[in-house]
């Protein structure tokens, strides 16, 4: 199941939306790739399998097997300590920053296993952006705060361009009217909700290709959470968005997908309308019901 | 036969206690609950008026009780005491309460054996005397408690109450010696510039307090242009700039190293080693800087033909950037320990290296806190005194080169005050105004590096 891309082939040809073109270049086999178009239409961008993540000794996923479709908003859920949020870390490798924390399997990112040697995490982090529970802005300005990845990944020649960049981004965060006469204030000064699109826009900016987003809302009050989730609906045109959430009512407005976690095993996955009216798991409906968790 | 006072208290302390909690317990009865604070409070309280009063008496008798003693004798010895003069009065009282006490010294003067005897009966006197009060004052304490134990005293309260101005007179012990050392520095420093105008000690700069003294007889009068400061702190600087030169760096990349790449393991010795080069004396680190680095500089400066003294202002200024790396290190380290986890990874999670993102984002949030570190080490440095004794010098050259000999602030006060010296002269009174500047000195960089550290500390809260 491996396949060698030639050098000119860029991670934007694999996003294109010609469904013909990214049959070719996708390594699911032709008929089930089929069967994935007939259900959702969409493609698949990442996908892993048999996923173990282990804290030292402390097995915290055991087998994971997920696909996360192109486009598409996919929820994960399930009870505090299941591992969720370990498994979005598995994403982008973020895991990398925990000296005990190991994975095994495989995670393949338009087919191309992102933890095999030789891949250059700094790429990877740039296609797949990262927004975290609580807002972190950094301590700069907020145009700096914007202007930060491009800069390291050297996306802009020159300082137009880079505030071409910035402003866009904002824009696409749905923050830019709001800050738009104090890019030179600290980052730090905005409220939380601010700060957390923000962060989005911080992420945008390098123009990922997935977005994973750990719990965004949890410190957010209800307008905010507002704000954000419209956001995140409107940002799925462009990207293919990973979101935790506690939150059933969050997951049912925002997600296409939704995958039900528990003791570090994945329950159940599935369009996320039949997930909340029909699951077919048990404990899927006692978590989705409140029964527990 | 003080300490034997002490013991006694001590006794009784514990033995009120015990009573005093006792007591509470069998007033009490079967239902502990009653009282409205626990038994060993009522120990505490029992403790506490007992053992208080008499612990104070004890105290002021041993800081005055001496001076008591010695004025009693002295008026009785008035008429002998009258013709001389006070050095020689002071050496009569040294002598009788040395006699005394039974020590021996040189031939004793039938007037000083008088004295020695009057000497002891006095004391014999005043210790019965105290031993009565004592246990006067114990046993009343006592009697008090055990009658005013009561089911609803609000012993918790006094006993908290009594702690708290514990704490305070200790307190107040610290700020006061604080403050009279201040005072003192600032009162002889005028005395000195009363000899020599503040100008001419700030602005000259020419310093050789030895050649202090001119004319003779009559006409003895003090120079002021040999106290000019300018070249000690011409000098104070230099080494610092040096010592900062290689402790800034160094300390502050280990830093790095230590929070942001060093494995647990590794951290948790190699942490505790740089604060152990902390504990190292200074005078270690002076005969380090005296007997290996300085000949080595001037071999290796000799040997590509520059001519370097023996002692030299870059020995010192290394050997002291040493000593104060642990400083910055550490101070730093903690800073930078305290830049939130989640920024690196926001950093790291939009594919920044661990480089970048130290370099971009964590020196830049921990650079007020780093800034105070590096201002504490420069008042450090500035105050150490023993390795340029040893190895910069005594001379007071006004140079900027660090190959040649240099003196500081510190090393010139050591010197002035050494030795015998009449404590009016303008060259002890010196050492004062130096003293002074470089309290100034310090004290304003101290404040301006804990007026930072707090800015510093509001972005995170
Ligand atoms: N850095 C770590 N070191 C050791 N164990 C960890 C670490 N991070 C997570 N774990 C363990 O892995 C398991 C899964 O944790 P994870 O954070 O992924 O849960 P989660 O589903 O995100 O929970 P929550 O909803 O509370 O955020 C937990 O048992 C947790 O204790
Ligand atoms: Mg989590």
């Amino acid at each position: 199941m491996t396949e060698t891309y030639s050098p000119e082939h860029k991670p934007e040809a694999a996003v294109s939306a010609d469904p013909n073109k990214a049959a070719e270049k996708t390594v699911i086999p032709q008929a089930q790739h089929a069967a994935e178009k007939a259900q959702g239409e969409h493609d698949i961008k990442v996908k892993t399998e048999k996923v173990c993540v282990f804290y030292g000794d402390k097995q915290a996923l055991f087998d994971v097997d997920l696909d996360i479709r192109e486009r598409q908003v996919t929820a994960l859920i399930g009870p505090s300590g299941c591992g969720k949020s370990t498994y979005l870390r598995c994403l982008n490798r973020m895991n990398d920053t925990i000296d005990i924390a190991r994975v095994t399997g495989r995670i393949m990112l338009d087919g191309e296993d992102i933890y095999e040697t030789g891949v250059d995490v700094v790429e990877l982090r740039a296609r797949v952006g990262m927004v975290f529970q609580k807002p972190n802005p950094f301590p700069k300005t907020i145009f700096e705060n914007v202007a930060y990845g491009p800069r390291i990944h050297g996306l802009a020649r020159n300082k137009r361009e880079l505030d071409e960049i910035v402003v866009h981004s904002l824009q696409r965060a749905g923050l830019f009217e709001e800050v738009k006469d104090r890019m030179d204030e600290p980052g730090t000064g905005l409220s939380g909700g601010q700060q957390q699109r923000l962060c989005i826009a911080r992420a945008i900016a390098v123009s990922p290709e997935v977005i994973l987003m750990d719990e965004p809302c949890s410190a957010l009050d209800p307008i905010a959470t507002a704000k954000v989730e419209e956001l995140i609906d409107e940002l799925r045109e462009n990207y293919t968005i990973v979101i935790v959430t506690h939150s059933m009512q969050q997951a049912a407005r925002v997600s296409q997908r939704t995958a039900m976690f528990h003791l570090g095993y994945l329950v159940e996955e599935g369009p996320t309308d039949v997930m909340f009216t029909n699951p077919t798991d048990k404990r899927t409906q006692d978590y989705i019901t409140g029964r527990f968790g | 036969m003080l300490s034997s006072f002490f013991i006694a208290l001590i006794g009784v302390a514990m033995i009120a206690f015990v009573a005093g909690s006792r007591r509470a317990v069998a007033l009490a009865g079967p239902q502990i609950s009653t009282l409205h604070s626990r038994p060993s409070y009522h120990g505490g309280y029992a403790l506490i008026l007992a053992a208080g009063p008499a612990l104070i008496l004890l105290i002021l008798w041993l800081l005055l009780g001496g001076r008591i003693l010695d004025m009693m004798v002295a008026a009785r010895f008035d008429e002998v005491l009258s013709g001389l003069s006070m050095p020689q009065r002071e050496a009569f009282m040294r002598d009788a309460r040395q006699l005394a006490e039974g020590s021996i010294y040189g031939t004793p003067t039938p007037q000083t054996e008088a004295a020695a005897e009057v000497y002891r009966s006095l004391a014999a006197t005043a210790e019965i005397i105290l031993g009565i009060v004592l246990t006067m004052l114990a046993g009343a304490g006592f009697l008090l408690a055990w009658r005013t134990i009561s089911l609803r005293k609000r012993t918790r309260q006094f006993v908290e109450r009594t702690i708290m101005v514990v704490l305070i007179a200790c307190s107040v012990v610290a700020i006061l010696t604080t403050i009279g050392i201040v005072l003192s520095l600032i009162f002889e420093s005028l005395r000195f510039f009363q000899k020599v105008p503040l100008f001419d000690f700030l602005f000259g700069l020419h310093w050789s307090p030895q050649s202090a003294f001119v004319g003779a007889g009559a006409e003895a009068r003090t120079n002021p242009d040999v106290f000019g400061a300018v070249p000690l702190f011409a000098g104070t600087l230099l080494i610092t700039a040096i010592a900062m030169l290689v402790a800034a760096p160094v300390g502050l990349m280990s830093a790095i190293y230590l929070s942001d790449y060093a494995s647990k393991q590794f951290r948790a010795v190699a942490k505790p080693v740089l604060e152990v080069l902390a504990g190292i004396p200074t005078v270690v680190y002076g005969f380090f800087a005296a007997l290996t680095v300085a000949p080595f500089i001037r071999r290796s400066g000799e040997s590509i033909g520059l001519s370097v003294s023996s002692e030299s202002a870059l020995a010192a200024g290394v050997v002291m950037g040493i000593m104060i790396i642990p400083f910055v290190s550490s101070l730093s380290d903690d800073v930078i320990n305290a830049v939130p986890q989640s920024l690196r990874d926001g950093s790291a999670g939009l594919g920044a290296t661990k480089a970048e993102t130290i370099r971009r984002v964590v020196m830049p949030a921990a650079l007020p806190g780093i800034v105070s570190a590096l201002l504490l080490a420069v008042s450090r440095a500035v105050g150490e005194t023993m390795i340029v004794v040893m190895a910069a010098g005594l001379g007071a050259n006004l140079t900027a080169n660090p190959l040649e000999a240099v003196t500081t602030v510190t090393v010139q006060i050591v010197t002035l005050l050494v030795g015998d010296q009449e404590f009016d002269s303008a060259k002890t009174l010196a050492a004062f105004a130096l003293g002074l500047v470089l309290f100034c000195v310090t004290l304003t960089l101290n404040v301006v590096a804990l007026r930072v550290v707090q800015k510093y500390r509001e972005r995170y809260d």
